[in-house]
């Protein structure tokens, strides 16, 4: 009975993902113009690395961070304005249940990604050395992280705000997470940068799909924010 | 034991006592109308039986369950009506309706409830293109599709169209039929007086009166009359063995049982007078006089039926105000 509503929730939830075409937007599209352009046209500081090498790990993290914080924090945020979350909650479907099926929706929109992208980033020539078992934990981590900012921001602002700051804090930490522009390429900027988990998990990922011990910090930080997000999204979530 | 108990409920919003010390009760197969302008404490009182918000003082029963602290227990026989909202705006009724019948054990037959409802023929389009009342009857059929024992349908005709109306008013009286207890709120007195079996008259978090509709209409029984102001209301008093008294100038009230033989009375010391009659009403007032005389800003004007009826449109300050954000 719960993983019925579980079930059919998770389909409701990915499949109106799937059909609104400003987050197929955000997280295949423009993953996929930047992998395909930034690898292309040689306009970027990647240094000895062939370029794709540089830019499948960077573009993976910005996908995990699109649907994870973007497109979960502006569909909740706009569901609590319409009075959506209110009205599950007069139903058996229960909290943990409807948050549970958003985390594994999330999970499952990043699939297709990964699909998506993996094979685009092979099809233009990379060659990953992948501790794959170690990606996934580091991806994990994040979309915790990202689901608790996104949601987070769902809770506590208005829907129009959570949709201006999600998207304006997605295009900064594209900037500077390491997904185009290296993160040592950022000179005094890079210390800040990477205090953020975009940063620690596009550092990760080009560690264990590509050479070079993972950083320490790079975990530490992912962590943190994997655990400290989640939490203030739970305390200050107002769900009317 | 009745299906939803009432008892002295107090909620407040800081300092703002939005409910103060409401009391009622509910059966089962019994519709019952929680009526009163915007602001009255309605919403506030249903969405506190719903368990959205907790009582700050009171007591509140729903099948013998408290609905805030026992809310899961609650959630498969309970089926709520929103003021608004509350649906994916993205999601057709059809898709809408199937899942929420995922969330329930046995729920009802998706196909046959938007039917009930009367939204065959736009089951495909999505809710946000549905007109207001094609989203209030979706919104009904969501409130039902678990098969709730008690059901809180929060202004269910506000909005809808007359053929929304018919299609709202013959599932409330199905649901009635089946042994459900609804608990509905309107400030809409024509819905109230076709819908309720009883109504709760609030006004300012309290119950001004309550009681089946005719209890409610039949405690005064007299007779009014309008004529040319300043009538020798002494000499018709002597006549009609009762002490008529003039509202508003041309506007009397005669205090006694409304038989033909004072109709006859009056009638003929008019006509001694050659005075013109300009109406007359005998017998039980309606639900709206019962209302406006208890909730309107002065009893005068109340009196008058056609000045009357502006009063509901006349709306206080949006309780959306007063909602805790």
């Amino acid at each position: 009975m719960r993983l019925r509503a579980l079930r059919a929730q998770v389909a409701a939830e990915t499949r109106m993902t799937l059909e609104r075409g400003e987050t197929l937007l955000v997280t295949l599209g423009i993953p996929v113009v930047l992998l395909v352009f930034f690898t292309l046209v040689p306009v970027l500081p990647t240094g000895s690395r062939h370029r794709v090498d540089f830019l499948a790990p960077g573009v993976l993290a910005l996908a995990v961070m699109s649907t994870a914080m973007v497109s979960l924090g502006i569909a909740t945020a706009f569901e609590r304005s319409y009075g959506v979350l209110k009205r599950l909650g007069a139903t058996p479907l229960g909290r943990p249940v409807l948050l549970t099926a958003k985390i594994v929706s999330v999970v499952v929109v990043e699939i297709i990604q990964v699909v998506l992208l993996v094979g685009v980033a092979l099809a233009l020539g990379w060659r990953p050395h992948p501790s794959a078992g170690l990606a996934v934990i580091a991806v994990l981590m994040a979309t915790i992280a990202f689901a608790g900012i996104g949601l987070a921001m769902a809770g506590a602002l208005r829907a129009e705000v959570t949709l201006a700051v999600a998207n304006g804090v997605y295009v900064i930490l594209l900037l500077i997470g390491g997904v185009i522009f290296p993160l040592h390429e950022l000179g005094g900027l890079a210390s800040f940068a990477r205090l953020f988990p975009t940063a620690a998990l596009s550092d990760l990922l080009h560690t264990t799909l590509g050479s070079g011990p993972s950083a320490t910090e790079a975990w530490v930080v992912l962590a943190l924010w994997a655990v400290a997000a989640p939490v203030v999204a739970a305390l200050t979530f107002k769900w009317e | 034991m009745p299906a939803v108990e009432v008892d002295r409920l107090v909620v407040r919003y800081g300092s703002l006592v939005a409910v103060d010390g409401i009391t009622f009760d509910a059966d089962f197969g019994e519709v019952v109308a929680l009526l009163g302008p915007n602001g009255a404490g309605k919403t506030t009182t249903v969405e506190t039986l719903e368990g959205f918000r907790r009582a700050d003082a009171g007591r509140v029963r729903i099948l013998g369950l408290d609905p805030w602290s026992d809310h899961t227990k609650l959630t498969p026989r309970v089926g709520v009506l929103l003021q608004r909202g509350g649906i994916y705006p993205i999601m057709s009724a059809e898709r809408a309706v199937r899942l929420f019948g995922a969330y329930y054990e046995d729920p009802r037959d998706p196909d046959e409830l938007i039917d009930l409802v009367g939204l065959g023929s736009v089951a495909r389009t999505p809710y946000k293109r549905l007109s207001g009342g094609e989203q209030q009857r979706l919104a009904l059929a969501l409130a039902l599709i678990g098969k709730p024992r008690v059901a809180f349908l929060d202004e269910p005709t506000a909005g809808v169209d007359p053929a929304g109306r018919i299609a709202v008013r013959d599932v409330v009286v199905a649901l009635r039929t089946g042994g459900v207890c609804v608990i509905l709120t309107s400030h809409e007195l024509d819905e109230v007086q076709r819908l309720a079996d009883r109504v709760v008259i609030v006004d300012h978090g309290r119950v001004v009166a309550a009681g089946r509709q005719g209890e409610l209409q039949g405690g005064s029984e007299e007779l009014r009359f309008a004529a040319e102001p300043g009538l020798a209301i002494g000499d018709l008093s002597a006549r009609l063995g009762a002490r008529v008294t003039e509202g508003p100038p041309g506007e009397y009230l005669v205090p006694a049982p409304p038989v033909p033989a004072l109709v006859a009375e009056l009638a003929a010391w008019l006509a001694e007078r050659d005075l013109q009659l300009g109406d007359l009403r005998a017998g039980r007032q309606r639900l709206e006089d019962v209302f406006l005389k208890l909730t309107g800003p002065g009893v005068a004007g109340a009196a008058d039926g056609s000045s009357g009826r502006t009063s509901p449109a006349s709306k206080r300050p949006s309780r959306r105000g007063r909602t805790r954000r």
